[in-house]
């Protein structure tokens, strides 16, 4: 089983040079600290920022600089500052070519739902519903179950949905799966001492598994 | 010409209960806290406010919140906040949450005289619940309509008499589309400079939308999430 670190680590493995990237709150936003040597990426922050640098030493702190989940960042060189406007204009214009971003719950078709537990929690979708019905590529970083054991892969969400068939690939603690077209999970690779029954035992939707499942590599 | 005021509270001279307020920010960065201070002591009530977010318990437009001056929130991301969780679940705030670039356009499509428009953002979900959608090009799209206000609070870095507005870092956020899309726009900044020294290539909102501007003081800029790299 992976730790959240440990599915960011493996994230990163799929970040492309000259990638546009778009890193959700959480555990997506952990990918960062783990680009591979030699992939250069630009990081997008939908609050208006192309270029997020590390987070700044103690005496470089700027409330005016902050990312989508309002951490004090700095800028690489290079960034560029824009409007919320401008920002979402590359997302749904299909400029950036990665999301990756958290979920409660994905079905086979590729559904996703992050956003809202109905009578509890309220919170809001932000830019998460912009970024699944526009990005071309989109990753889900999440626990393959919930904390109270329940699978987080289903046949259909059970919570409000974010997004309609838009969910590529889906990084756990436990496999690496993608969405088959006409539907189902399909087992790519399975994290190290997990095994192929662990994921069938953890997975409620459909899951597929072709040939043999090699495990992740770091 | 000088759109210069005093301070806020001459900046919101006619705002009234019933209205709609924009008010710029994103979490707690580039609000215009010199304004939200002024409505406080103000008082108006009833209060639709557009805003992506809707500040924090004790910060921004929580304070709004919990003197009960709001009727109806419209924004995309509204954590961090209890008392608004509170009031929502229990049915004395109104809210309409959106896509944060669907928050974004409408506004956008407000000043710039687009009724509507359409976008993929919602498709499928609840925000889709009660709209048109339309296939283009084998994909459905939900259409949205323009948001307009009575008054449109943003805050910048620096401005002049005229009106222009330079913003700083991810300060700017929502405040260049609210500034088009207020029937008055008042813009509190940092600093006012004599007409002539912002370089027209680098002026971000050009002072035709705004109608207001004033000098703010005692800035607090408060952070949310205070990240460090340890040396």
């Amino acid at each position: 089983m992976l730790d959240k670190h440990g599915i960011a680590k493996r994230i990163a493995q799929e970040l492309q040079d000259g990638f546009y990237v778009n890193l959700g709150i959480g555990i997506p936003t952990l990918v960062a600290n783990y680009i591979p040597q030699g992939v250069n990426v630009v990081l997008q922050s939908e609050n208006g920022l192309l270029g997020i640098g590390a987070f700044p030493y103690e005496e470089d702190v700027d409330a005016d600089l902050i990312n989508a989940g309002k951490q004090t960042v700095t800028m690489i060189k290079g960034s560029s500052l824009f409007s919320s406007a401008d920002s979402f204009a590359m997302i749904r214009g299909g400029h950036v070519n990665l999301t990756v971003l958290g979920a409660m719950e994905v079905s086979e078709n590729g559904d996703i739902a992050n956003w809202k537990i109905p009578n509890k929690m309220v919170k809001g979708m932000g830019g998460a519903m912009d970024l699944v019905a526009s990005a071309e590529n989109i990753i889900v970083a999440m626990q393959h179950k919930s904390p109270n054991g329940q699978s987080k892969l289903l046949k259909k969400c059970s919570l409000p949905i974010t997004g309609l068939a838009c969910v590529k690939r889906i990084v756990t603690d436990m496999a690496i799966l993608e969405i088959a077209e006409g539907g189902g999970f399909r087992l790519l690779e399975r994290a190290p001492n997990v095994s192929i029954q662990e994921i069938i035992d953890s997975t409620e939707g459909k899951l597929i598994i072709e040939g043999e499942i090699p495990e992740m590599k770091f | 010409m000088n759109k210069i005021v005093a301070n806020a509270e001459q900046a919101l001279e006619g705002i009234t209960d019933n209205m709609t307020v924009m008010l710029g920010g994103f979490g707690l960065c580039g609000i215009p806290e010199n304004c939200i201070a002024a409505l406080l002591k103000k008082g108006v009530k009833n209060l639709t406010c557009i805003s992506n977010n809707a500040g924090v318990d004790d910060f921004g437009i929580g304070l709004m919140l919990k003197q009960r001056q709001v009727r109806k929130m419209i924004s995309s991301y509204v954590g961090e906040n209890a008392e608004f969780e509170r009031q929502l679940l229990s049915g004395e705030l109104e809210v309409e949450l959106l896509p944060q670039g669907t928050l974004a356009e409408r506004i956008r499509a407000g000043g710039a005289g687009i009724p509507a428009f359409f976008t993929p953002a919602g498709y499928g979900t609840e925000v889709a619940e009660g709209k048109e959608s339309r296939e283009f090009h084998g994909k459905m799209y939900l259409m949205e309509t323009w948001l307009k206000a009575d008054f449109a609070l943003v805050k910048a870095w620096k401005g002049d008499a005229m009106g222009n507005l330079v913003f700083k870092g991810t300060a700017r956020n929502f405040n260049p589309m609210m500034a088009t899309a207020g029937k008055i726009t008042v813009a509190e900044v940092e600093e006012i400079v004599p007409v002539g020294e912002l370089d027209p290539n680098q002026i971000h909102t050009s002072g035709i939308y705004v109608q207001r501007i004033f000098q703010g003081k005692d800035y607090e800029k408060r952070i949310e999430q205070r990240t460090i790299t340890k040396k």
